[in-house]
């Protein structure tokens, strides 16, 4: 629980020696107690007082990690229930279920799949994270070699071990131990074992017991052993259930106060509906309502494009606009001969505006010029988006010589900027386009039509 | 320590509203979903959407399944209403588009009425995108369907008066009020139709809406800031059920509508524009949207079915 500014200053030495840079040590215990200062600013505290106040001001909610290197990613440390209230700092990662009695065919399969999906978009890299491998056949080496085949073919995957045998898991973990695979699950039966090879090769630790109250009196144990690299499942395998999971163990963490369920959790989508689009109508909804790690059957574009999409949309830091890269952006079958779009970075305006180039199927060119990452009429008032800065992203990216069309479409909101840009750029010719993105097909049609 | 579930309870309530006899919206007193909170009101409805024209635009994945009725708006919805049963059907006017067909409100009002008869379930009336000959479309169908209590889709900013004067109180149906994505909006357009006379009963609202990965945080942030304006502060201007037209968004983005020829590795065109509309779906719902509008019967039934679930 967090400690008042009252409670701080009694565990202050009391000296009211300013040091810390505050007239006084209750002064000083005020500000701490809002986090708006750090501990350590005090040199004269005991390391007992030390402790308890590095208890009392830890996050509510911990970053815990899984993987090594270039594929090592954090779940956990969100401080707020809604994005606007400050933004949520990390994403959901997938993962793919794969059982040690599965068909060589399946498991091929999910290979295949795994490996197919991956690509960019807006900046960034979107594939399966992690491949879950849940040992059925109670058989350390066919269990193994499962793990093994896996791991080796998809190069990027995180293994998870599910297995509730610590002889098994184990062997399991020593296999894939450069990889800082995810250890699942302690239960109330083996949880000594587990944590103490969690703890051996410092791993991320699925604890699972059948319920909320139960989950909470295992993880108390588990903290009271000095484990706290935790992922939490409260075993409802149903949607409704585990919505109430994930919603109360971060509601008993961020309203609460309590860290208890101050962890991460993990949804068993592919548990909960064998339907493919059923598993992503589920995994949809985790991905806002709040799990960590969310493990599908299977992986496709189809589920992974509005998945990924979602994630990246609803991880989006609320106080930064999110930008696309500058650049001339070839929609459809553009040729040299196609018509050239301008408009602004900001990524939202970007994706209207070439969704509905698309939807005109006539294909263009957009032209993206370093605009602030604002809408249009937001950067052109602020500056951003005018003759300059078109004219620059015009002899930047070569436009002259990629495309014969020396007539440039500007968004209609901005038809101001004309002139300017056509003393900016000699031999060019401006075309005030669409007020609006809607407006576009009809625009570019008739535009085409015109032309020819 | 025994576990302690820390339940949230709220003063506030949406307004329950009445679409067509009996369809009910909101009554809920909890965020989307949480049962365990309180009372979660009617469940959340779906809607399927046809158009007055052949809908020529729509993708092949979607448009095949409809291709022996979509020449006939009476047809149409009559096979989606045996075929899926939904719970209301969007008929959009797209034919009135002034830059396309530019049928008159005459023309548009004899097909919602014949629509009317033909069918069971409640209407949800929606425009093209021209809110000037929306609002004149609006008044002739209200007019020729008076106290049916469909709704309107929807009443913006440049036409509320027009389109509130007529659906709402000439004619006695509902004024769904459009903003684009942001709560203040929202909140003035609301405060705008009330203030025509219109009772908070005879009203739905869309927020905004855009398909997952098209801006789609603002579609969820706001909806969630409503949310908790009406539950946590009862800010009876925002205590109004939503209604999301998720396929007028999720099939036109380029995850739906790329052919497989130009995306081989995508895969099926089809069924990446089901997977954009149930993600867009469930995500709006799980922010709090009363009621979807869906394209496809596969989205329909997996959508049907992520809400018995979280419902019953
Ligand atoms: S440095 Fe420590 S002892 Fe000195 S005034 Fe600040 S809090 Fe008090």
């Amino acid at each position: 629980m967090a400690l008042n500014g009252m409670q701080i200053y009694k565990l202050l030495p009391r000296k009211n020696c300013k040091e810390c840079g505050f007239p006084t040590c209750l002064a000083f215990a005020m500000k701490l107690a809002q986090g708006g200062t750090e501990a350590e600013k005090c040199p004269y505290m005991s390391d007992e007082a030390k402790a308890q106040l590095a208890e009392a001001t830890a996050p509510p909610m911990r970053t815990v990690k899984f993987g090594t290197n270039d594929l090592e990613y954090s779940l956990g440390g969100e401080t707020v229930l809604f994005r606007h209230e400050k933004t949520f700092v990390n994403r959901p990662r997938f993962a793919v279920m794969f059982s040690d009695t599965m068909s060589p065919e399946e498991i091929e399969k999910k290979i295949k799949n795994i490996n197919a999906v991956n690509y960019t978009r807006i900046n960034e890299e979107m594939y399966v994270e992690i491949a879950a491998f849940r040992c059925e056949s109670q058989d350390k080496d066919t269990f193994i070699s499962l793990i093994k085949k896996v791991t080796e073919k998809c190069s990027k995957v995180v293994p998870m071990v599910i297995t509730d045998n610590p002889e098994i898991a184990t062997a399991a973990v020593s296999e894939c131990a450069d990889k800082g695979p995810i250890l699942f699950g302690a239960n109330e039966q083996n949880h000594d074992a587990m944590v103490n090879l969690a703890k051996e090769n410092k791993l991320l630790l699925g604890v699972t017991a059948d319920g909320k109250e139960k989950l909470y009196e295992l993880v108390e144990k588990i903290q009271k052993a000095g484990y706290r690299e935790l992922l939490l499942d409260a075993g409802s395998r149903n949607l409704k259930g585990a919505f109430d999971d994930m919603v109360n163990i971060r509601r008993t963490a961020l309203l609460s106060g309590d860290r208890t369920f101050g962890y991460p959790t993990v949804a068993f989508v592919c548990d909960m509906a064998q339907d493919k689009m059923m598993q992503l109508a589920c995994a949809s909804l985790f991905v806002e309502k709040y799990a960590s790690i969310i493990v599908l059957s299977d992986i496709d574009y189809s589920l992974a494009l509005p998945l990924f999409a979602l994630r990246q949309n609803i991880f989006t830091d609320p106080q930064r606009p999110m930008r696309i890269e500058q650049g001339v952006y070839k929609i459809g079958t553009a040729d040299e001969e196609s018509p050239l779009l301008v408009t602004v970075d900001f990524a939202l305006t970007y994706f209207i505006v070439s969704g509905e180039v698309e939807r005109s199927k006539v294909p263009s060119w957009i032209l993206i010029p370093d605009a602030g990452g604002y809408s249009v009429l937001t950067a052109w008032a602020a500056g951003k988006f005018n003759a300059k800065s078109i004219a620059k992203a015009v002899k930047e990216f070569e436009v002259e010589n990629k495309i014969k069309t020396r007539e440039l479409i500007i968004p209609g909101k901005v038809a101001v900027l004309k002139a300017d840009i056509e003393d900016e750029l000699p031999g060019w010719k401006v075309i005030v386009g669409a007020e609006e993105a809607a407006a576009l097909p009809n625009f570019l049609k008739n535009y085409q039509q015109a032309a020819s | 320590m025994a576990y302690k579930m820390p339940a949230q309870k709220y003063s506030g309530q949406i307004q329950e509203v009445t679409i067509g006899s009996d369809l009910k919206l909101g009554g809920e007193s909890v965020l989307p979903f949480y049962s365990f909170d309180g009372d979660m009101g009617n469940k959340p409805v779906i809607g399927m959407e046809i158009w007055d024209i052949i809908p020529e635009s729509w993708p092949e994945g979607v448009l095949n399944t409809f291709k022996d009725v979509a020449d006939d708006p009476v047809k149409w919805a009559k096979y989606c209403e045996e075929k899926y049963n939904p719970d209301f059907i969007c008929i959009k006017f797209e034919g009135a588009n002034p830059d396309g067909l530019d049928k008159s409100p005459e023309e548009c009002a004899e097909v919602a009425k014949k629509l009317a008869e033909n069918v069971k379930v409640p209407l949800v009336i929606a425009g093209c995108q021209n809110n000037e000959k929306n609002a004149k479309v609006f008044t002739k169908v209200a007019e020729a369907l008076p106290d049916k209590n469909y709704v309107f889709l929807s009443a913006v900013e440049s036409n509320y008066k027009e389109v509130g004067a007529a659906v709402g109180m000439a004619y006695g149906n509902i004024v769904a009020a459009e903003s684009s994505v942001d709560l203040n909006l929202a909140k003035q357009l609301n405060i705008l139709v009330t203030q025509l006379g219109i009772k908070p009963e005879k009203m739905v609202m869309d927020p905004g809406c855009a398909a997952v990965g098209y801006g789609f945080e603002y579609v969820v942030t706001t909806m969630d800031r409503i949310r908790l304006a009406a539950l946590q502060q009862s800010d009876t201007t925002l205590q109004i059920p939503m209604i999301l037209p998720v396929s007028f968004e999720s099939w036109k983005v380029k995850e739906s509508i790329a052919p497989e020829e130009e995306m081989p590795e995508w895969g099926s065109q089809e069924d990446r524009g089901i997977a954009m509309e149930i993600s867009t779906a469930v995500g709006v719902l799980g922010s709090g949207a009363n009621a979807v509008i869906l394209r496809h019967p596969r989205s329909v039934e997996v959508v049907r079915n992520f809400i018995s679930e979280m419902t019953e």
